[in-house]
């Protein structure tokens, strides 16, 4: 009668817990990386540096926010780089030639991010096209769009208010404005989530669709709406691309839907829709962005990095893949008891 | 009564032959053709044509085994990356002093090796195919930076770089050509007159029907990946040829084109159904197109709006047939009375 218990020692309950949660798995990687950077180059936690890893990671958090919304759906957004990228160099172009005032150049950058996240989703669900697709080809079609607009210039600091570039760094309290609003943002859509009616309905349309349909869920409405958040979150992190880096080339944010949607599957989304937290996926932004910073203050070789991303991505996803395959061995073997 | 009501031939309107998207294509190659050669005198010869159809034999090539991927309802976006790999272990073999002869069959192996791990972490541990292909297109690609570095590889013999570029002697048909004429007819022969194509058209339509009936699915679809790895790095030795570098970038951004002209080709992105004629005729529809802009003065940049478009649109205008037909076959059933009676009797009701 007494069949001996799944649960091994307390290494075994350990894992089993990191295992369940991806929020703690990540925290205590980083833990741990983070003292053994430390121990190779103290320079690691020092506040400077630190400040530089989170504005770059608030940035990357902010895109895998809206990117986590749209897989979460069994979707994708391909684009977002280019998304992010046009409207970087589009409020530089508009701040650099026209007399408006900051934030409405702001404003006009993320409504941008909207307009473009609108055109994805419109595709996407009146054609009933699958948004791999639609966004391979908008993810070119939008950088086309970037190359009209800078006409073979790029946009320089100097053509910026001064002081502009400064935002990136500056903080209140001793926390950089950028993580405050990564910080609000993931929090805002974590609530909608986690409290509202539409965000159950997230994750219902990608769990199941045809369950959720017959619970009267309109998915494709939940679809559209996915794309246009994720297009103005889009927006949002290329407004602060801006800011992060002053000047802005044509080919800005190249190659970056790499790093976004690895932030996404790291952080515990599971590409099959369904499942996941923005927490989990804002958590995987800070990772690969200590990752990155790790191999510069260790000094290793930057052509590193694409090739250890990779890896992440691949470990990460097949660790989701056995542990789910493992939980349903046991869940099969509890059925049979 | 029913049996009356049926018996009367319907007059469908079938389109047939002219609505196969195949002749679809065939009617905007002519078109295409029509426009080049009232564009410049120049477009209708055999040095355009030789250099037309070289520019994009890697992304043909590299089309063909990505058309079998995607039929199986896979995909494979880490191809531009083994492209890349393929010319970075390419150079470094030859910089350590390799012989050619030599050095390529063992990027071949390089470029199989590649595809038999998108292959394994797709059927063994049971991932989407969309996510581990995402993640070696960054780790190859990272392979090829570690490879390289930053320095360009630019030595090769001449054999060497006048295969990618050259031409058969006296003739316009460029040595890369044929090799993909020859994996056309390949490809076309496996596709759709042996039991591996059955298979691979069978797998994209329902693949737990497969399996039932005795597919071995999952051994199917590792050796597709194995086999659009090793293409993919014959296009990145073509490519090495063609250019006569190799770099650590060779190939960026050729996936969103490849899947382009595969669409292009009426394949169905959700499987089961396209041909490799189809993939074949898209080819020459994106050569023509990338020509016909090149003349018309439109820079290298702005093209990927056009590949963009296309994409898009080779997407956009079946789904929109198959829409307008459900929806005209659905007035068609309700306009068709049930019985006459009742619905009069309805109306005045």
């Amino acid at each position: 009668m007494s069949a001996p218990q799944p649960q091994g020692g307390p290494v075994a309950r350990v894992l089993g817990l990191l295992g369940r949660s991806r929020e703690l798995t990540l925290v205590a990687l980083m833990l741990v990386m983070g003292a053994l950077v430390t121990l190779g180059a103290p320079q690691f936690i020092s506040v400077s540096n630190l400040n530089q890893v989170t504005a770059m990671a608030a940035i990357i958090a902010i895109a895998a926010v809206g990117e986590a919304l749209t897989v979460m759906t069994k979707n994708i957004d391909l684009s977002v780089e280019s998304t992010i990228g046009l409207v970087a160099f589009l409020v530089g172009v508009i701040l650099r030639e026209h007399d408006l005032p900051v934030p409405a150049a702001w404003l006009v950058g993320v409504g941008v991010g909207l307009l473009l996240g609108i055109a994805n989703g419109a595709v996407i669900t009146i054609f009933r096209i699958p948004s791999i697709v639609v966004t391979l080809g908008t993810l070119s079609i939008f950088r086309g769009v970037v190359f009209i607009l800078a006409g073979g210039k790029e946009v320089n600091l100097v053509d910026l208010p001064p002081g502009y570039a400064d935002l990136a760094t500056d903080s209140v309290l001793g926390v950089p404005v950028f993580v405050i609003v990564a910080v609000v943002i993931v929090a805002a859509v974590g609530l909608l989530l986690w409290k509202t009616k539409f965000g159950r309905q997230i994750y219902a349309v990608g769990s199941n669709e045809e369950a959720a349909a017959i619970m009267g869920i309109r998915s494709r409405t939940v679809t559209f709406t996915v794309f246009a958040m994720c297009g103005a979150l889009g927006g949002v992190a290329g407004v602060m691309w801006g800011i992060y880096f002053g000047t802005i080339y044509a080919t800005s944010a190249s190659g970056l839907v790499l790093q976004i949607v690895a932030a996404v599957v790291v952080g515990g989304v599971t590409i099959s829709g369904g499942a996941g937290t923005v927490v989990g996926a804002a958590l995987g932004a800070l990772f690969l962005a200590l990752i990155n910073n790790a191999l510069l203050v260790l000094q290793l070789p930057q052509e590193l990095l694409q090739a250890i991303y990779g890896a992440v991505i691949l470990v990460a996803v097949s660790a989701d893949a056995l542990l789910s395959q493992r939980q349903r061995r046991l869940a099969a073997r509890e059925a049979r008891r | 009564m029913t049996a009356s009501s049926q018996s009367p031939a319907r007059p469908a309107v079938r389109l047939g032959a002219l609505a196969r998207w195949e002749t679809l294509l065939v009617i905007l190659l002519v078109g295409l053709i029509a426009a080049g050669a009232r564009m410049s005198p120049f477009f209708i010869s055999g040095g355009n044509f030789a250099n037309l159809t070289s520019s994009v034999m890697e992304i043909a090539i590299m089309a063909l085994p990505m058309t079998l991927v995607i039929i199986m309802a896979d995909i494979d976006l880490s191809v531009e990356s083994m492209v890349g790999l393929a010319g970075a272990v390419l150079g470094t073999l030859v910089v350590a002093g390799v012989p050619l002869p030599l050095a390529i069959p063992v990027v071949l192996a390089v470029g199989a090796l590649g595809g038999l791990l998108n292959g394994l972490l797709v059927t063994r541990a049971g991932l989407p195919s969309l996510v581990v292909t995402l993640g070696t297109l960054a780790l190859f690609r990272g392979l090829a930076n570690v490879l390289l570095g930053p320095t360009v590889i630019s030595v090769w013999p001449d054999w060497f770089t006048s295969f990618g570029f050259g031409t058969i002697d006296g003739s316009p048909i460029p040595f890369t050509l044929v090799v993909f004429l020859v994996l056309v007819v390949v490809f076309w022969a496996v596709a759709h007159a042996t039991w591996i194509g059955r298979q691979v058209f069978a797998i994209g339509k329902n693949a737990a029907a497969s399996r039932y009936s005795g597919v071995r699915v999952n051994s199917m679809r590792n050796w597709m990946f194995v086999i659009t790895g090793m293409i993919a790095s014959l296009a990145g030795i073509i490519l090495v040829a063609r250019f006569s570098s190799a770099r650590n970038d060779n190939g960026t951004g050729m996936t969103l084109t490849v899947v382009t002209v595969v669409l292009l080709g009426g394949v169905d992105i959700n499987g089961g159904k396209g041909s490799i004629p189809g993939v074949v005729l898209a080819v020459f529809v994106l050569a023509l197109l990338q020509n016909i802009l090149r003349l018309a003065g439109v820079s290298s940049e702005f093209q990927g709006i056009a590949v963009g478009l296309l994409l898009v649109f080779s997407v956009i205008v079946p789904q929109l047939a198959r829409q307008t037909r459900g929806a005209v076959d659905r007035a068609r059933r309700s306009r068709r009375p049930p019985a006459g009676p009742i619905a009069s009797g309805e109306v005045t009701a």
